[in-house]
């Protein structure tokens, strides 16, 4: 791996609220949520290089972070449990309390 | 009828020559990138060729054989469940890319989505169901997963968590969906043959076999 993940299994995770007018792959709904790393994925190509033809790029540790639904969702009709996961590279999260 | 020689059907339709319409602007361009791929030696017009056959041979039919594998062969589950694509392309899948495998359990049921526009494991489902790229469908099962799921005839009690993973490009999911009552002793081949597409997404469940 080029980088050493940032953020261990488990560890809480704020995504950022940026809204680069570029392509990228972060879902609008995650945005300024925080979530648990659930799994890491390795290093693996950014979205925002390869949609524009830049390949061959470092890539970036990328992450599965599990959203609990009621957050994402005030009015969520399911179990506390219930969760929506998203693939995140590191650039998007930073450490949440 | 239009045309004098005889035909079992009896509608008129246009028996002249097949037309070439002209290709579109993204047919040409892709056209042109491909020849010029070939020619640089970066790919070959045989590869193009079967990886256009792999695609089109893949079915639910492949996923389902590898979810009977996993449901008789311990190791291989340990394996898939681990890193799917690593494990499918040691038996000559892909190219995979990144590829998980989420098992349903009691405590947990998994379906797929992808947000965005609609990424699917090809390799191992074949083609997406129309309803899998609807907007509906994206829009609403990260919103009320268990209405979709009721609508699609799966009640799932509150005691089981319902976990949607968005897919992406780089990250595709298939479902493993729980070994039903009732197949105990099966062969890997009749196990296979239980399980369908809706089970390899997570919008239903294989059913158990009546006695």
């Amino acid at each position: 791996m080029s980088a050493p993940a940032k953020f261990a299994l488990g560890a809480r995770v704020r995504v950022r609220t940026d809204d680069p007018p570029h392509h990228h792959r972060t879902p609008r709904f995650t945005r300024g949520q925080v979530g648990t790393i659930a799994r890491q994925h390795g290093v693996m190509p950014l979205p925002e290089d390869l949609a524009y033809g830049r390949i061959g790029g470092q890539g970036m540790p990328i992450y599965r972070v599990h959203f609990r639904q009621i957050d994402l969702w005030p009015d969520y009709a399911g179990p506390d449990g219930d969760i929506v996961s998203a693939d995140l590279h590191e650039h998007w999260l930073e450490p949440a309390p | 009828m239009s045309h004098p020689h005889d035909h079992d059907h009896d509608h008129d339709h246009d028996h002249s020559p097949p037309k070439d319409e002209g290709a579109g602007d993204y047919a040409l361009l892709e056209q042109a990138m491909r020849e010029l791929l070939i020619q640089k030696g970066v790919i070959t017009a045989y590869g193009v060729r079967r990886m256009i056959e792999r695609l089109d041979e893949a079915s639910p039919a492949t996923g389902a054989r590898i979810v009977a594998r996993a449901w008789t062969d311990p190791a291989f589950k340990t394996a898939l469940l681990d890193d799917a694509g690593t494990a499918l392309s040691a038996l000559g899948f892909g190219p995979m890319g990144k590829f998980i495998a989420l098992e349903n359990t009691p405590d947990t049921h998994n379906v797929i989505v992808c947000t965005l526009c609609s990424c699917y494991p090809r390799f191992v489902l074949g083609f997406p169901p129309d309803w899998y790229k609807s907007t509906a469908y994206r829009l609403r099962v990260v919103r009320e997963p268990r209405a979709v799921l009721r609508e699609f005839g799966l009640d799932l009690p509150d005691s089981t968590r319902v976990v949607v993973s968005d897919s992406t490009a780089e990250i595709r999911y298939m479902v493993v969906p729980m070994r039903p009552r009732g197949t105990e002793g099966m062969s890997e081949p009749d196990l296979a043959a239980l399980v369908h597409r809706d089970a390899l997404i997570g919008t239903a469940v294989v059913a158990p076999l009546a006695r």
